[in-house]
């Protein structure tokens, strides 16, 4: 059997397409984008298809809205840094308990710089309450930065309403959307969201690639200044071979974009309803009814992601979790402390992601090996006593804190 | 993914004595489900000879905590109670071959559930002495207790001191804003506020004035002096440094115990150093003793 690869939303293989039409950009065209010779002079075309591509995809309304970046997190970093700073006066922003660490920790640093960070809660699925969130918006407030998609359960947040409302009360709007790009369709120019951050090696394209989408007329400030490149508004020579590797991968996505909500969606159903139905003890996390079509999160009651992750891994299946042992923190990740799962099942979380490459073979073979995984570790566990848990496992079980 | 070494996936993958002992005569329970490990270590003690004949464990953890549940079984099998209380957590990383430093942890349970099945044999109440705070310093595996109380009891002002008094943030410099969010909290709790520009609290040790060059008997005695004051802190850990020769500037020393061999040996030698070059004004060199042997070849 081969290896199978559930941690697409981890990040991606790079397709064979997009990796054929670099190449030329590291072996012939490697001139600087900037220079007068035939080393260059295919360089600024290739970009400027790139950027056709990205913005096709997101469906933007000029070319010259993409910025490209080095990643999701600089995206991320320079919406936020660029609204703090054209905005001096507005002192406060508006954001979830569920970001990305990419969003979240910059939010702190500016906590500690004097900013008031509205941070809104999520109830049991995941879901934000929009009555809570027209009351913060005002005129105090520099922007909003909401994801469309949770990394973890794929559960999507109402952006292009929020967006709406923030435009009313005159709020800047940011959406990291990494996770969702290229898996559910868009239409930025029919929204009022003023920057979205996307990421390449999200879908295919390679890591070190991102984009932030800037919508005409909002006010920016650069975060890293320097030479003329993206219009003076992302300095640093560009990353040609990844920008066109990029502007293919859009391409590609967005020809799939119906399979990856068919048939990619259809996979994932299937090892979902399969795990749930044959493991007791197990439940989905997130909005089941409102999420992106490739991703599950299924919580294992009363054992350990990572010793799940470290058998998985045994078998040739790649996943992940969201415990606190896989990250060395001593808190299970906080999507799951905010949605106020349970600590015996939050540490015992595991995301599958799939993408356009699995197939409903692999699906099958999960099936066939899950069911062993899980019980092998209850058998080791305390809380687990033969055919289930024991009975009132939080009160059986308790043992000096240490 | 950790870098776990092949033993820790070995009692991983193939745990042993998994499982509650069918009438033990001993039970400990430790571990905090809010961190994602708990251990029950159940033993069958022999009540004349005090031989521990049988152990099981019952672990809801990671990897290495079940790894470090496992070895443990194996470790204090045919063990006496006494013998087995003597097992350090060093001695369980050891017999895994070393655990990454977030994971240590995971090898202090198993000590501690070992000590309190044994309380419990014995009829006695276990008392937890040990606090263990969210990892800071990850090169120096310091955590956040640590780094509290060792702010309260030197009343430390800045990472500086945090660094001379614990090592933390001497690696990387990854955690130099945590260990402020610490001083600020402690400070702010002593009615201070924290300052991040301000001089250290505590002042670096004052260069010695040499005035005339030390003599060899006057440099080994000094270095004496400082290793003596270090000792504590290093047989706190379980390890101890003992002096074997001084050549010019260069001090051998054996780190023995459980220093020996340990993955953080080089840093304390390191530490060592910069200790006595700090005390004696002069440039010192430390080299492990094993190192001597080498220099003598070549003269």
């Amino acid at each position: 059997m081969t290896d199978i690869y559930l941690d697409n939303n981890a990040t991606t293989k790079v397709d064979r397409a997009v990796v054929d039409m670099m190449i030329p950009y590291f072996l012939e065209q490697y001139g600087n984008p900037s220079s007068i010779h035939k080393f260059a002079d295919g360089v600024a075309k290739g970009i400027k298809t790139a950027r056709q591509q990205v913005q096709s995809l997101i469906g933007c309304e000029h070319d010259s809205e993409i910025i490209f970046t080095s990643c999701g997190t600089e995206s991320n970093s320079t919406a936020i840094l660029s609204a703090v700073k054209a905005q001096p006066n507005k002192k406060e922003i508006i954001t979830t308990t569920v970001e990305h660490p990419a969003i979240l920790s910059l939010c702190e640093a500016l906590e500690k710089d004097g900013y008031t960070i509205h941070r809104m809660p999520v109830d049991k699925v995941g879901r934000l309450n929009l009555d809570a969130y027209k009351k913060l918006l005002s005129d105090q407030v520099a922007i909003v930065s909401v994801m469309w998609a949770n990394n973890e359960t794929g559960t999507l947040f109402p952006v292009v309403e929020m967006a709406e409302m923030a435009n009313a009360a005159g709020v800047m709007f940011h959406t990291d959307a990494v996770q969702a790009v290229g898996k559910i369709p868009m239409m930025l120019q029919d929204t009022k969201i003023d920057m979205l951050s996307l990421s390449g090696h999200k879908l295919h394209a390679p890591k070190g690639i991102g984009v932030l989408y800037l919508r005409r007329g909002t006010r920016y400030r650069p975060l890293l200044r320097g030479g003329h490149q993206e219009r003076g508004r992302r300095a640093g020579t560009e990353n040609t071979a990844s920008i066109v590797g990029l502007g293919k991968a859009c391409e590609l996505a967005l020809e799939h974009i119906e399979y990856e909500n068919t048939h990619v969606k259809a996979m994932r159903d299937r090892l979902e309803r399969g795990i749930t139905e044959q493991i007791p003890h197990c439940f989905v996390t997130g909005d089941m009814y409102n999420r992106l079509p490739n991703t599950t999160d299924i919580a294992f009651e009363y054992i350990e992601g990572e010793a799940i992750l470290m058998l998985l891994n045994k078998a040739g299946i790649a996943a992940s979790s969201g415990s606190a042992c896989t990250s060395g923190s001593l808190e299970p990740s906080h999507v799951m402390r905010a949605m106020d799962i349970p600590y015996t099942a939050a540490h015992g979380t595991i995301r599958f992601s799939f993408s356009r490459y699995n197939s409903m073979h692999e699906v099958d073979e999960v099936l066939k090996v899950m069911p062993g995984v899980v019980a092998t570790l209850r058998k080791l566990s305390p809380y687990w006593d033969g055919n289930g848990p024991v009975a009132n496992p939080e009160e059986a079980f308790k043992p000096t804190y240490a | 993914m950790w870098d776990y070494s092949d033993k820790v996936k070995e009692h991983f993958f193939n745990p042993k004595n998994a499982g509650a002992v069918v009438d033990a005569n001993a039970t400990g329970e430790v571990g905090s489900i809010s961190c994602g490990d708990a251990l029950r270590l159940t033993l069958k003690v022999e009540e004349t000879t005090e031989i521990i004949l049988e152990a099981g464990f019952q672990t809801f953890g990671c990897g290495s905590a079940i790894a470090s549940s496992s070895v443990l079984t194996e470790i204090i099998k045919g063990m006496t109670i006494d013998e087995a209380l003597k097992v350090t957590n060093q001695d369980i990383a050891d017999h895994l071959e070393g655990l990454p430093p977030e994971k240590m942890h995971c090898s202090v349970m198993g000590r501690e559930a070992l000590q309190a099945a044994i309380a419990n044999y014995r009829g006695e109440e276990w008392v937890d002495d040990h606090e263990e705070g969210a990892l800071i310093c990850k090169c120096f595996a310091i955590d956040a207790v640590m780094i509290e109380e060792m702010v309260w009891a030197n009343k430390l002002r800045t990472v500086e001191d945090v660094t001379n008094f614990t090592k933390a943030g001497g690696g990387c410099a990854s955690c130099h804003e945590d260990i402020e969010a610490i001083l600020e909290k402690v400070l702010a709790e002593k009615g201070e506020k924290f300052d991040p520009e301000a001089a250290p609290a505590v002042a670096k040790p004052a260069v010695a004035e040499v005035k005339a060059p030390m003599t060899n008997l006057q440099r080994i005695k000094k270095i004496e002096q400082v290793l003596e004051s270090l000792r504590p802190a290093l047989m706190a850990d379980g390890g101890d440094v003992e002096l074997v020769e001084v050549i010019g500037n260069t001090a051998y020393v054996n780190m023995t115990g459980a220093c020996n061999g340990c993955q953080m040996a080089a840093m304390t030698v390191a530490g060592i150093q910069q200790r006595l070059m700090e005390v004696m004004g002069e440039f010192i060199k430390v080299v492990p003793a094993s190192e001597m042997s080498k220099l003598v070849n070549i003269a």
